[in-house]
């Protein structure tokens, strides 16, 4: 086929006994949006890796144009016209929107020809795609969503005409979200192939032309976006029906089981990120905090469990003070019932590095149970870690696995079973289904709600407003650090939307 | 899914890849020797003779080795921690004031079995004091441990000077050297243990702190995979985020976990101190501090591996004392250039032909690579 841009013919990719990628075949039209979805871990990942030189395939055959290209790495895939827009942005913070562009096409040693040359050439891929950009802003004090369109220019300078953008919408909100797809559609418009990864349904169904599902390596079946629908694809992409919402009945709310009071904290940089905010938490509901991240979600979260310092402001835990300006200690707020899911499991919630077993005591470690004298009660711990294997469905059911070695869904369910074993009385959980496959959103969105109807009071804090509206009894939503509105469950997503962007304030918490 | 190379079976990762670490960091020391117009070969053959050949070498070769097991030690447990302790050096050397103390006022009243906990006690805790300091500045300060720890080795070295000149040299004395121990501050030789297996021995400096030493080894095994002390100092060397997430005090573990690994650096000093030389002299640690990163390393931070690799960091040192002396175009300083390709290839370049053994394990054997290799470290 002529007019296909991209094609990936037999692809094959094994890491030891895994098999990423088996026997993928994929065409790719020239000028046209292709959606490629998949469960964390199908392997989507892997094969843009092989496509942009990241990774080589053991076996099969990429075309570019009709013509069989060897890409070896990313520099041969840009030399074939391919760019890449990554999920965690691969720019220089510290560096001008000009010198991130030019990073890697350096040219010569003194760099004034290669920014003038930018600069003009910038000009242009503003005016032809509406991508506007201050070339002289330092890339740190941009919003993200100008972050991604950095992303996108150094793609377009590099002269790609196929552009991958992995799951380019984590980080947005809405309205920003809403722009890109705009910014997309004009590239194809102008010729461009676009090649989008993402696990959010509503997205492939919105721009793409064509989608194409992956499930555990292998391509299960390609769709023109048109003749499709949300369920077929949920049921491809998870191989079994799936409830799109969680079913539950009403909250019946109980007694505050915790109070936040104008609280204001600090950033390490010495920002303010939390400006005065307050509420409450009840016995036996869910409060989901919705926001676009970096709106002091995080900072929140982590001061209320002791992680971070406030510079004023009050928390009570069941009715009792949390120091939470001086010395609160993370430990000590445990054993007082408050159970914490981290927003970061890669680096807070669990230790990689770490036994399964290890991971399934971390921050309970000082309790007797697991330890005998100054040791750890090694026998004890295991038999606790494959308990909660078989109840939270843990896979692979091996206690003694490193915990870098589990899925992402699966090292979700490590910390969850951790947190809610204990009995707490309040929980608070920061993303928890980012990185985690649909299979184990839906029994971790069961659970939230499972520990809700025992009373437990949850606050869930979640940018997927999806998450936020399914899960939650009450909503507050956060933007710049406040409380700008709260809602009930059944807000409607473009009133929450408009909330999150900060575009109405009407109903400010303080 | 995202891991670049397949996982290789723990033999390979523990066994193998060091030993072609090893015979690399050899091939290019051979063409070294080669360069200065000797034979690669004759030069082995003395070095591994100089360090196995007689009862005597191999005894010497263990008496290196019982020290760079301590500093190797003491290194690890603060890579746990994620702490680079480089000043294992001033902490032996601190930690040999901590052993003149006991042996010169006990030596005349009991004897070496009671002073030797005594000493032992002492070693550790004047090692301990030595990186206390560091310790608390990075815990309570954040002033980086590498360089605090690398200017207390100048100051220890000061320190010991001004004693060793003033204070603890005896009277009409004209060497900066203390006194020689009497009878209670002399360890046990352990010539014996070699002899049992057929070797003969004159005079060696080989003694009871080796035994110590494997003791210490077992230890610090136990201390970091079977405590909750371990545990929580594993858990802020991966990751202090999760550490703080845990409710684990940060300061409180550095300072606690530099106090072990500045306990360990101290008991070095037992071994030249006590065992052999029955007297403080100056520099008496002649490098052990820093071998004990290279061993650490090497060792991949687990005693089961430090201890193979101070005995080899014994056997350059012996073996290339001989080579030194047999072959007088190979200077000491060679000796030292045979040892830093060691430790560049062993440590710095730990990793250079981990892809090449994946991809040939990949492919003799799908099955050995990824799924034996699991368990991670420790077990």
């Amino acid at each position: 086929m002529t007019d296909a841009a991209i094609a990936l013919v037999g692809i094959n990719k094994s890491f030891g006994p895994v098999r990423a990628n088996r026997d993928i075949h994929l065409e790719i039209p020239r000028g046209t949006i292709h959606g490629i979805i998949g469960e964390n871990g199908a392997g989507k990942s892997t094969l843009m890796s092989i496509l942009y030189g990241f990774y080589q395939a053991d076996s099969g055959e990429i075309r570019v144009g009709g013509k069989p290209v060897k890409i070896a790495t990313p520099n041969d895939a840009i030399a074939a016209g391919i760019g890449m827009v990554h999920q965690h942005f691969m720019l220089v913070d510290n560096f001008t929107v000009l010198e991130n562009i030019i990073l890697g096409a350096e040219g010569e040693a003194l760099l004034n020809a290669s920014i003038a040359k930018a600069r003009a050439e910038l000009a242009r891929l503003e005016r032809d795609y509406g991508l506007e950009v201050d070339p002289d802003a330092i890339v740190e004090e941009l919003p993200v969503g100008l972050q991604q369109r950095v992303e996108i220019l150094k793609a377009l300078y590099r002269g790609a005409d196929v552009l991958i953008l992995d799951e380019p919408t984590g980080v947005l909100t809405p309205a920003e979200a809403d722009h890109l797809f705009r910014i997309l559609a004009q590239l194809k418009a102008e010729g461009k192939t676009i090649v989008l990864i993402t696990h959010k349904l509503r997205e492939i169904m919105a721009i793409t032309d064509n989608v194409s599902v992956m499930r555990q390596g292998q391509m299960v079946a390609t769709r023109k976006t048109s003749e499709t629908s949300v369920e077929e694809l949920a049921e491809l992409m998870v191989g079994r029906r799936v409830l799109p919402r969680v079913e539950k009945s009403n909250a019946k709310p109980g007694d505050v089981k915790l109070s936040v009071q104008d609280l204001v904290v600090k950033d390490s940089r010495g920002v303010t990120m939390v400006r005065g905010v307050s509420f409450d938490v009840r016995a036996g509901e869910i409060v989901g905090i919705a926001g676009v991240a970096g709106n002091g979600q995080s900072e929140l979260i982590e001061t209320i469990c002791g992680v971070r310092k406030a510079v004023s402001g009050a928390v009570l835990l069941d009715g009792r003070p949390v120091e939470v300006t001086g010395n609160a200690d993370p430990g000590e707020l445990r054993d007082r019932g408050l159970a914490h899911v981290p927003e970061d499991r890669h680096h807070v919630g669990l230790v990689l590095a770490f036994e399964e077993s290890e991971n399934a005591i971390l921050g309970y470690h000082d309790r007797p149970e697991y330890l005998s004298g100054p040791f750890l009660d090694r026998a004890d711990i295991v038999k606790d870690a494959e308990d909660k294997i078989a109840r939270y469905d843990i896979r692979p059911a091996n206690p003694h696995l490193k915990t870098a070695n589990f899925s992402g869904g699966n090292q979700q369910k490590i910390v969850l079973a951790r947190e809610m074993e204990k009995d707490p009385v309040v929980l608070i959980v920061g993303q928890p289904t980012r990185g985690v496959d649909v299979g184990a959103i839906e029994f971790i969105h069961r659970q939230l709600v499972a520990m809700r109807d025992a009373g437990k009071a949850v606050l869930l804090v979640s940018v997927e407003l999806d998450e936020i509206r399914s899960l939650s009894d009450r909503i507050l939503v956060m933007f710049d650090g406040r409380i700008v509105g709260e809602r009930d469950g059944e807000a409607s997503e473009g009133e929450l939307g408009l909330l999150m962007a900060g575009v109405e304030k009407r109903e400010a918490a303080e | 899914m995202s891991a670049p190379y397949a996982k290789l079976p723990r033999w390979a990762d523990y066994g193998l890849i060091p030993l072609i670490n090893l015979a690399v960091a050899f091939a290019v020391a051979g063409l070294v020797v080669l360069l200065v117009g000797e034979s690669p070969i004759r030069a082995a053959g003395i070095l591994i003779e100089g360090a196995f050949g007689r009862g005597q070498n191999i005894a010497y070769t263990l008496y290196y080795a019982t020290s760079f097991i301590f500093t190797g030690l003491a290194v690890a447990v603060a890579f746990h921690c994620g702490l680079f302790n480089i000043g294992g050096e001033g902490q032996a050397y601190v930690g040999g004031l901590g052993v003149a103390i006991v042996c010169l006022s006990l030596d005349g009243t009991f004897p070496w079995w009671v002073n030797f906990p005594l000493a032992i006690v002492c070693a550790a805790a004047f090692g301990a004091a030595w990186a206390f300091i560091p310790a608390l500045l990075q815990a309570k300060r954040g002033s980086h441990i590498v360089i605090t720890t690398i200017m207390f080795n100048f100051i220890a070295a000061s320190l010991m000077v001004y004693l060793l000149v003033g204070v603890l040299k005896p009277a009409g004395s004209m060497a900066p050297q203390t006194r020689t121990f009497l009878d209670g501050g002399q360890l046990p030789k352990l010539n014996w243990l070699i002899e049992l297996f057929g070797g003969t021995i004159r005079s060696s400096p080989f003694n009871i702190s080796f035994l110590l030493a494997l003791l210490a080894a077992f230890l610090v095994w136990v201390l970091i995979w079977r405590t909750r002390l371990g545990y929580e100092i594993r858990t802020q060397g991966h990751s202090p985020k999760a550490a703080r997430y845990a409710g684990i005090g940060e300061a409180r573990i550095i300072v606690i976990t530099m106090l072990i690994s500045g306990a360990l650096a101290g008991m070095m000093a037992l071994n030249p101190i006590m065992g052999d030389q029955h007297r403080v002299q100056l520099d008496f640690v002649t490098g052990a501090g820093f071998v004990g990163i290279a061993v650490a390393l090497m060792g991949r931070s687990h005693p089961a591996g430090i201890v193979p690799a101070a005995i080899l960091f014994g056997v350059l040192y012996q073996g290339g004392a001989e080579l030194a002396f047999e072959m007088p175009n190979i200077s000491r300083d060679m000796i030292v250039i045979i040892q830093g390709l060691v430790i560049l290839f062993a440590g710095a370049l730990e990793n250079m032909f981990r892809p090449q053994v994946q991809a040939l394990f990949a492919s003799i054997s799908p099955r050995s690579v990824g799924v034996t290799a699991a368990k991670g470290e420790g077990g």
